[in-house]
Order: structure tokens, then C-alpha cells, then sequence
């Protein structure tokens, strides 16, 4: 039995399902990070996890104690919200302290766990100040250290960086990532960022209509996507058209040039299938795998360190490739004629 | 100065004088008590009345109850409604607004005939009953003002995040309102106290009807039966009011953690 087990959770608001039967596992000191488009669930699941939301079936135990029916206060659960929610009215000693008190603590100790963790989150001169004089991402950083201070059993972030700008939301990131691996504190983790659920997680659950479209490592969610949601969803991909030519042995014939898949296809003979390919597999040129498609380059776009490339293939369609930018390299030129290689190990088969 | 200026001056210069004229003439002549000389005396003469002391003291007293009452019935009332049930938020609005369209003279009336000696609860027939009455009469004049600025003061914070974050925390419903939710909105409960304040002070119409010496039937038996005092006791009443005026802008501008400042 895993330290928090989500079984079977399902949450209706009136005839609306928007989680159906949802089941997890979360080891102790695993980061778990939900991953999906608004309105996925993601955000329901966790709030019936923290004790917010009562789920319309199923159950959460924490370390084996069924939590189902305790309320929130008594969940020990630290929270994070995208909003920080800092309390206006007190400093942020007194914030970070907020959940020491309620637990009856004496004065010395909270003021030794408080300097801790503002240690932590390396801002222990603010402590004096109220919320409104920190910036967005020091609230943040409160706002996880008053979370952490009464030692909960499972954090819950929710977006908690959607709200900051972007060099800040990289830096909070990885520090997020280092406390939680420095006090080993199971953690899930609610965003819509790709980026961030990869780089930061242990485990990624992609959510797609309320369901776990899947379950895995980063590495295997972004390079074995289970269904055609997570492909599209995770990360950028080209969708390219190919015809069956014989499913058990998995010949196909792409753009028309005849290709063996490592599996058997799903579908029949003559029947049309959509394969997935990311950007980062192609190469511009031969010499990136036994596939060599002849084409003309469409459009370039210079990303700085990248340069995405779009291929119009002479078989029809287009594919999409990354290239590393070279400063003694200028970046290819629009309608040159051009090949492009790719391995057919990194083509992907899409249930439907 | 333009001839637009002009004319802006002079509006507010006609609108000032037609406020204070009547002020600086009551003013006048509450001090001319002492014949020939201009004097303080109608307000020592007032101030050292005993039953001025008496009923004002009442009154004050009876005000901070009733402020005492309606934070305790307006703050939870209008979190939860903000935070539960935004679908009663109209109906709530409508309630509160009541006693300013029904007249206080129809409440009392309804309190005499149902809480009369003859009735199950004799309320009128005791003098705690008729005062808790008189305080529960006081707290339904003050809903409007009291509920309209704690349900502001609500809005410009995030109660719902506010609320699962002190939840997330270990805190019951008690604290949060004590500890979380009241500081604030602190400053709008002050606002509704101090009107609520300036309204119970004077109020006439239901300490006159429950038969209750306060400052307001005082004020009205002076006014019938002396000269100058009147007068003295007028100024004295408008004082307090804007007083209270001057301590909701003075609270609301330096409280020390105002979201105004952001």
C-alpha cells in the first residue's frame, strides 16, 4: 500500500462528472505532479485530496488512516495556492507561524521553527514585514514555508507559480524541487505546464476529462505517450498521415516511401493511420536514420539556442524538425530543396 | 480666476451656507445663556445636569452593545453568505435593507404587541427585557450600515483562499473568523460601528415608545422645556457624529496593513 492512496475518487457538481474514478498511488517523498488543460480535474482531485471538496464516491488515505470524512483542518496537509493566500494582517513571521500556534505550540519553539524556515526559503530578514511588501515570488516563498512549518504529512501545490513572471517561475521551480527533496515530503503538484511537470516530477498523471490518461516518469510520458491527448498535449509534434500496408508486420508506406514499424500496427490493410513524430528526432539531411524523405523547406523559426524548421514533404504533408543553432551556421534558407532523416523506432502509433 | 472657476465656487459656496448657516445661528445662540455676554454656560448648565450624564452614559453604553451585537451577527452572517451561499447574497442585501424603507415606528409596534405583559414572552414587563429589546431594535436600525460595509470590506479580500489556507493549517471556524477573517476587515467593521453609533445616540422613536430614559427622549424634553440648553445639547449631539465621521477616515487611512496602499 502506498503512503497517500487515492482510490476510485469520482466528483459530480450536479449532473457534471469532472472526476471519474481516478486512482493513485504516491510513495512516501515522491513529487507527483497533475498534469492537464483547465477544467481537466486536476485541481478537483487535489482539493478532495487536501480535504476542500468531499468526493461523490471513493476514498484518500494518508500512511493508511482513511482521511475520507476528516475535514480539512485535521488532515495535516500543508497547501499552497496559486493566489498565496498569505494572511494581509500579520507579518510574515506570523504567517509562517500561523500554523504552529493553532497547534498549541509554545512561543520559543514557534520562533525557532519560524527562523528555520525562513532560513529555508532563504529570506530570514523578512520576517518584520507584512504581505503587501514582498514581491509575488517572495509571497510565494512564505507562503510554502508557513505550509512546511507544522511538519505536514503530504504538501499540495496549486499552480503555485502560474501567477509570477517567467525567470522567476524557473528559479522558484527549482527551489521548489530542492526543499521538497531536502525534507522528503510526498508532494503533488497541480499545473498546466508541461515544462514544469517534467522537469520538476518524479511522476507525471496526464488528466484529460477527469480521467488519468497516464501515469508515468517524464521521461516516459513525453517519449511513450499512451494516448493521442498526451502526444498532443505534452510537448510539440507532428501528426503525419500514413497508409497500412500489412498491420501484423507493420509495413506502412509514409509519404510514399515504404517503412517497417518495430510492432504490429492496430487497423487493417489499406486503412489510413496517424503517426506521431517529435521535432527533436528529425534531422535535416540524411544521415538521421534509415527514413530519408525528399522535400523544400516552408517556414524557419529562430528560437535562439533552437531553429524550428518546416519541411513541406514531396509525398504530401509537412513535418516540423529542430536544429541546433550554430553561430558559424546561417539557418536554412525558405524553398531551398531539401532531405530530411528520421529512425522509424521514433515513430509512434496513436490509438485513437 | 476664469468665469468657470466662478461659478464653481460660488456653487460651493451656496451649497456651504446652506449647511452651515443653521449650524453657526444654533451655535450662536446656545452661547448667549448669560445676557449681554458670550458665554459656555447652556453647556456647563447641560453638562453638569445629572440626567444628561445619566442618559447619555445609557446611550453610549446601549451603542456599544448594539455594535458589540451586530459585529457578531453581521461578520459570520455575511462571510458565510460570501463564502457558502452567493446565490442568498441578494436576498440578504434585500433583509438587511429593510429598515430603512419600514419605519422604526412600525418596528417598535410589532415588538409591543408581540412581546407585551399579556403575551408568552412578557418582554416589556421587566426592565432587562425592555432593554434587551431596545438593543435588539438598535442592531436591526444599524443592519444596513453595519452589513453594506462588512460585505465590502469582504470583497476586497480573498476569503475563499484565505479561508482553506487557515483550514490547510489546522484552524476551525472560530479562529479563522477571530483571527483571519475579522482583522481584515477591520476597518469597514469600524466604519459600520461608528454609524452605528451616531444612529443609536440620538434614536427617539424606540427608547420614547418602550418608555426608556435615554439621551434621545432627553434631548427632546429639553427641547421642550428650556431655552438655551436645547441648543447647547444639539451641538453637542452633531460634535459626537462627526466625530464618528472623523474616526472611520482616520482609521481607514492609517491602518497599518490597508490594501489601499498596494
Amino acid at each position: 500500500m502506498s503512503f497517500l492512496d487515492i482510490r476510485h475518487l469520482q466528483k459530480s457538481f450536479g449532473a457534471h462528472r469532472v472526476v471519474k474514478d481516478f486512482t493513485l498511488g504516491i510513495d512516501k517523498g515522491e513529487f507527483v505532479s497533475f498534469l492537464g488543460p483547465s477544467g481537466c480535474g486536476k485541481t478537483t482531485v487535489l482539493r478532495m485530496v487536501g480535504g476542500f471538496e468531499a468526493p461523490t464516491s471513493g476514498a484518500v488515505s494518508i500512511d493508511g488512516r482513511d482521511v475520507t470524512a476528516l475535514p480539512a483542518n485535521r488532515r495535516k496537509i500543508g497547501m499552497v495556492f496559486q493566489s498565496y493566500a498569505l494572511f494581509p494582517n500579520l507579518t510574515v513571521a506570523e504567517n509562517v507561524g500561523f500554523g504552529l500556534k493553532v497547534a498549541g505550540q509554545g512561543k520559543a519553539e514557534i520562533a525557532r521553527r519560524v527562523a528555520e524556515m525562513l532560513e529555508l526559503i532563504g529570506l530570514p530578514q523578512l520576517g518584520s514585514r507584512y504581505p503587501f511588501q514582498l514581491s509575488g515570488g517572495q509571497q510565494q516563498r512564505v507562503a510554502l514555508a508557513r505550509a512546511l512549518a507544522p511538519r505536514p504529512e503530504v504538501l499540495l501545490l496549486d499552480e503555485p507559480l502560474s501567477a509570477l513572471d517567467a525567470k522567476i517561475r524557473v528559479s522558484l521551480r527549482d527551489e521548489i524541487r530542492r526543499i521538497q527533496r531536502d525534507l522528503g515530503i510526498t508532494t503533488i503538484f497541480v499545473t498546466h505546464d508541461q515544462e514544469e511537470a517534467l522537469s520538476m516530477s518524479d511522476r507525471v498523471v496526464v488528466m484529460h476529462q477527469g480521467v488519468a490518461d497516464q501515469i508515468g516518469t517524464p521521461f516516459e510520458i513525453y517519449n511513450r505517450p499512451a494516448t493521442r491527448f498526451v502526444a498532443e498535449f505534452v510537448g510539440t509534434l507532428n501528426l503525419i498521415d500514413a497508409d497500412l500496408v500489412d498491420a501484423a508486420a507493420g509495413h506502412i508506406r509514409l509519404a510514399g516511401v515504404p517503412v517497417t514499424l518495430d510492432r504490429a500496427s492496430p487497423g487493417r490493410a489499406g486503412e489510413r493511420i496517424s503517426l506521431a513524430l517529435r521535432p527533436e528526432t528529425v534531422t535535416l539531411g540524411r544521415g538521421g536514420g534509415d527514413i530519408v524523405l525528399p522535400g523544400r523547406i516552408a517556414e524557419v523559426h529562430f528560437l535562439g539556442p533552437v531553429i524550428r524548421v518546416r519541411v513541406s514533404v514531396e509525398g504530401g504533408g509537412s513535418i516540423a524538425l529542430d536544429t541546433f543553432n550554430q553561430a558559424d551556421r546561417l539557418p536554412p534558407l525558405i524553398g531551398a530543396p531539401v532531405d530530411i532523416s528520421m529512425s522509424h523506432r521514433d515513430l509512434l502509433v496513436l490509438a485513437a | 480666476m476664469t468665469g468657470r472657476q466662478l461659478w464653481s465656487w460660488l456653487a460651493v459656496a451656496l451649497g456651504g451656507l446652506y449647511f452651515l448657516l443653521p449650524l453657526v445661528g444654533m451655535f450662536d445662540f446656545s452661547m448667549r445663556m448669560q445676557r449681554g455676554v458670550y458665554s459656555f454656560q447652556a453647556y456647563r448648565v447641560v453638562l453638569a445636569d445629572p440626567q444628561f450624564q445619566q442618559t447619555f452614559g445609557y446611550s453610549v453604553a446601549l451603542a456599544l452593545l448594539t455594535i458589540i451585537l451586530g459585529i457578531l451577527l453581521v461578520v459570520p452572517t455575511a462571510y458565510f453568505v460570501r463564502l457558502r451561499f452567493p446565490g442568498l447574497r441578494p436576498a440578504i442585501e434585500f433583509i438587511t435593507l429593510l429598515p430603512l424603507v419600514i419605519p422604526p415606528i412600525v418596528i417598535v409596534f410589532g415588538y409591543i404587541r408581540i412581546y407585551n405583559t399579556s403575551s408568552v414572552l412578557p418582554l416589556t414587563g421587566s426592565w432587562w427585557g425592555t432593554n434587551i429589546l431596545l438593543l435588539c431594535g438598535y442592531a436591526v436600525l444599524s443592519l444596513p450600515y453595519m452589513y453594506r460595509s462588512v460585505d465590502t470590506g469582504l470583497r476586497t479580500i480573498d476569503i475563499a483562499s484565505l479561508t482553506e489556507a487557515a483550514q490547510s493549517l489546522g484552524a476551525g471556524w472560530a479562529r479563522i473568523l477571530a483571527v483571519v477573517i475579522l482583522p481584515n476587515v477591520f476597518v469597514s467593521v469600524l466604519s459600520g460601528a461608528f454609524l452605528t453609533f451616531a444612529i443609536v445616540i440620538g434614536e427617539y422613536v424606540f427608547a420614547a415608545l418602550l418608555n426608556v430614559n435615554s439621551f434621545g427622549p432627553y434631548m427632546v424634553w429639553m427641547g421642550g422645556n428650556r431655552a438655551y440648553e436645547p441648543s447647547a445639547l444639539a451641538v453637542v449631539a452633531f460634535a459626537i457624529t462627526w466625530a464618528c465621521m472623523g474616526l472611520i477616515q482616520l482609521f481607514t487611512r492609517f491602518s497599518k496593513f490597508s490594501t489601499a496602499r498596494r
